[in-house]
């Protein structure tokens, strides 16, 4: 398992220095980096002096060694627009997606795991259609309708929740029911189906035999084995949040870091784009090692 | 006897599907005994597993229905109790295990966890299951029960998850076990020795045991009496001797006639001509094990060896790497004096056309989206010197005459035939190329007992009209009994003995090979009880 997880480390630290040589490289591609970190209307005189301090006169392969020196020791540069380190503007950010997207999966996860069994228990049952129907619209509803349809009726015709921002509980409710219903609809569709295999499999027979409660049945027997084709899904969904929810943080207002990265491009502050570029490769290959680990707890004949 | 612990009366169970409504049992009645031991014999589609199924609530409804009958456990018809009170009985009164002990224990679950499962469920609180889990492990024979206890389903052999299943049912001592399959998907050594469990236990605990089989040899092994059944209607019923000697009914005597091992063994051909087949050396290493472990023999034009052995003999890898379709680690493999282990990819596309196989299972080796006609046609595809595109038709047609279908049916798919038709379908397939020698990989032991018979008839049919050679890959002796010239024993990769099938079965040498025809089962009860005996001093002698 160590050894396991040794190897990992390394495959995904040999990525992320992909990426950085293709993030670095890319942003040169473009032209002068003056023009992607100075404003459009800097002098010509400010632009020379832009260019000594940040050794962009050296030669390509000197500024990436020397920007690769710097990202080993954390330092991703200062954020041009807020004069402190990009990293501390991102990591704040991801705080707050991190937050966000961990409540909406917890959420997510445990409501379609319910609702997904109940519905694969009497297949093509009441509740199954109902589930199944309204799984279906979720899974395909844009959220950037949905937001801005639940606003208009939640927060501005009801005035029950704020329109956007942070510092209230309900300043959560919108953006998590939001980001909850695609991922809840998709996810549902995979347990049920996942489920209704698992229940017809010999071994839920089996249980039957020995007179195992019903409620045992699905939640001991059947889903444990169900579980492992949803945890992909799940990993993926997950994998989307943490990139951050652009849309859904940007009409909500959200600080996270999906807004962050569109405002610093707009900004053009691109030392911010940079460090949440590896944030959140990171997160996510962090994340995928948690879900390596959680298949072989959930499936013992996974060994690593 | 008199002590009536389950009687089903007048029982019918149909299943609606959408092609329309089956009646998977009609009318049928029979009755368990404390101590007992019955058995429902009938071949697949038959409907024996369904009464049992009915006793235990394991019908799914819908689609299937219960129309008429009722089943009574100690004079209480099942039918008008809740489910609740159903759901107390089984396990912990009338328990049950399956045929496929792999797919029948939860892959993700301790084995300790599901044993321990079945006395939590009827209100055995946890604290005093651990023990006891431990105690029925030990008892069924489980080495290591302590450690073992908290293992996975995947680290057991068959037989001993067959052994965890039985564990698991009678962690409640229940009155009935209900045994459906329990040994089909096991050698005949380990199937010898879970039969012996089953009756031991049986003694131990007085339960009456209901055995749903399709093996007269297993009936004949442990059963008291028996239910034959036929097309969802049981068709005779008597004590196992009584059955088996005097047949009444027109299937069970076609039955027992179908019944493989009794016929006249063929002779050994002139070993004096050139042979087909000539294998030296062949050594098989999956990394560190050792699959095929230098192994030599020869198969003459027109003559059928079979190579017998328990799983992970190596008798299958022997098969696949004279294929090519696994790379021999060394040795030699000689078709017609032509090195098959070394040959060029060239020269081998020529050759495959002399060597075809046949596979287990044809549901899984025939593509379920061709028609016949292409699937037999295929071969003229890949080799077209062997007939040009305006004859392939006629040929198929005449193929599928040659192994007894209808040529009419060329344009159906393969999910239209029945298991022995689909094999046919397999052998006329191989037969298109017009092979020297087949390879027939466990080819009938899918197959119910009187298919099986159609089969080999078939293939020595064929045999005789067109001089193949079969090479014939088998678990079953008295099937191989019947069918080979020559047998050859395997274990552990490495060739045990090899003669005529005479010598084999009449004169073995070696104990391997007695301990196999030892632990094989006829279908006579007397022969049986006498195998028994021989069995029991095998295993007094080993100790």
């Amino acid at each position: 398992m160590l050894n396991f997880l040794g190897k990992r480390a390394i495959a995904s630290g040999i990525s992320l220095v992909g990426l950085v040589l293709l993030v670095f490289f890319l942003s040169r591609l473009t032209g002068d980096p003056t023009g992607l970190y100075l404003p459009l209307d800097a002098s010509e005189e400010s632009r020379m002096q832009f260019r000594e301090i940040h050794g962009l006169n050296d030669p390509l392969i000197v500024q990436f060694f020397s920007y690769m020196g710097d990202l080993i020791r954390f330092d991703f540069g200062d954020s041009i627009r807020r004069s402190e380190p990009a990293i501390d503007v991102v990591l704040r950010a991801f705080a707050w997606t991190l937050q966000l997207g961990t409540l909406t999966m917890m959420l997510v996860v445990s409501c379609a795991i319910v609702v997904g069994s109940l519905a694969a228990f009497h297949v093509g049952g009441i509740f199954d259609r109902i589930a199944t129907f309204f799984s279906l619209i979720g899974a395909s509803a844009p959220d950037f309708w949905v937001a801005i349809v639940a606003i208009v009726i939640f927060s501005v015709t009801l005035g029950w929740v704020p329109t956007s921002g942070t510092g209230s509980v309900a300043h959560w409710i919108l953006p998590i029911a939001v980001l909850f219903i695609r991922p809840f609809g998709l996810i549902v569709q995979i347990v049920r189906g996942s489920m209704i295999t698992a229940l017809s499999s010999a071994y839920v027979k089996t249980a039957r035999a020995k007179g195992i409660k019903n409620r045992a049945i699905i939640f001991v027997h059947a889903l444990r084995n169900a579980m492992l084709p949803v945890i992909t899904v799940v990993g993926d969904q997950a994998a989307a949040l943490l990139n951050g929810a652009v849309v859904v943080e940007t009409i909500f207002g959200f600080p996270g870091v999906g807004k962050l990265m569109i405002d610093s491009i707009l900004q053009r502050d691109f030392t911010v784009v940079m460090a949440a570029i590896m944030v959140t490769a990171t997160a996510i290959f962090v994340m995928n090692l948690l879900i390596d680990i959680l298949y072989s707890i959930l499936d013992p004949r996974i060994r690593y | 006897m008199g002590d009536r612990l389950l009687e089903v009366r007048n029982l019918s169970v149909d299943f609606h599907t959408s092609q329309g409504t089956v009646h998977a049992v009609r009318d049928v009645s029979w009755h368990l005994d404390r101590g007992e031991t019955l058995a429902i014999l009938g071949e697949s589609g038959s409907g024996k597993s369904v009464s049992a199924s009915a006793i235990l609530n394991l019908i799914d409804m819908p689609p299937g229905e219960i129309t008429s009958g009722e089943i009574l456990f100690e004079n209480r018809n099942l039918f008008e109790m809740t489910a609740e009170d159903r759901r107390q009985l089984n396990g912990h009164r009338i328990a049950m295990i399956f045929q496929d002990p792999l797919s029948h224990l939860n892959p993700v679950y301790s084995v300790g966890f599901q044993i321990a499962e079945t006395m939590t469920a009827h209100g055995v609180s946890r604290a005093q299951t651990r023990a006891r889990t431990i105690e029925l492990l030990k008892r069924v024979g489980i080495p290591d029960a302590e450690t073992k206890v908290d293992a996975y389903p995947h680290q057991f052999s068959g037989g001993q998850r067959q052994r965890i299943m039985i564990a698991m049912a009678l962690a409640l001592k229940p009155d009935i076990l209900i045994a459906d399959e329990p040994t089909t998907a096991l050698d005949v050594t380990v199937q010898a020795q879970i039969l012996a469990l089953l009756e031991e236990l049986q003694q131990e605990t007085g339960m009456g045991l209901l055995l749903i089989t399709h093996d007269l040899g297993v009936v004949a092994e442990v059963a008291d009496r028996v239910v034959v059944m036929n097309s969802g209607q049981i068709v005779e019923t008597g004590t196992a001797r009584d059955v088996y000697h005097n047949p009444t009914h027109p299937y069970t005597k076609k039955l027992i006639a179908a019944i493989p091992g009794n016929g006249a063994m063929a002779t050994p051909l002139d070993t004096g001509i050139k042979p087909i087949l000539e294998i030296s050396g062949l050594t098989k290493h999956y990394a560190a094990f050792v699959a095929l472990d230098q192994v030599s023999l020869t198969v003459l034009p027109g003559e059928s060896v079979a190579i017998v052995g328990e799983s992970g003999s190596g008798k299958s890898t022997l098969a696949k790497t004279v294929l090519r379709l696994e790379e021999a680690t060394s040795g030699a493999a000689l078709f017609e004096g032509r090195d098959l282990v070394t040959m060029s990819p060239k020269e081998l596309f020529h050759t495959r056309r002399d060597i075809q196989m046949v596979f287990q299972d044809p549901t899984q080796s025939l593509n379920p989206r061709m028609t016949i006609f292409d699937i037999i046609a295929e071969a003229f595809v890949i080799h077209p010197e062997i007939l040009a595109k305006p004859h392939w038709k006629a040929r198929v047609s005449q193929l599928l005459e040659q192994v007894g279908l209808k040529p009419e049916h060329m344009y159906r798919y393969p999910h239209q035939f029945s298991g022995g038709q689909r094999q046919r379908i397999a052998i006329a397939r191989a037969l298109a190329l017009e092979p020297k020698l087949i390879v027939c990989d466990e080819a009938v032991s899918a197959l119910d007992v009187s298919i099986q018979a159609q089969v080999l008839a078939l293939l020595t049919g064929l045999q005789n009209e067109l001089g193949l050679s079969y090479l014939f890959i088998a678990h079953d002796l008295p099937l191989v009994r019947d069918f080979a010239h020559r047998v050859i024993v395997m274990k552990s990769g490495k060739i045990v003995e090899q003669g005529p099938v005479q010598q084999i079965f009449e004169a073995p040498r070696e104990a391997y090979t007695r301990n196999l025809i030892a632990a094989s089962l006829s279908p006579d009860p007397e022969i049986q009880a006498s195998r028994r005996m021989a069995r029991h001093d095998l295993q007094e002698a080993a100790s």
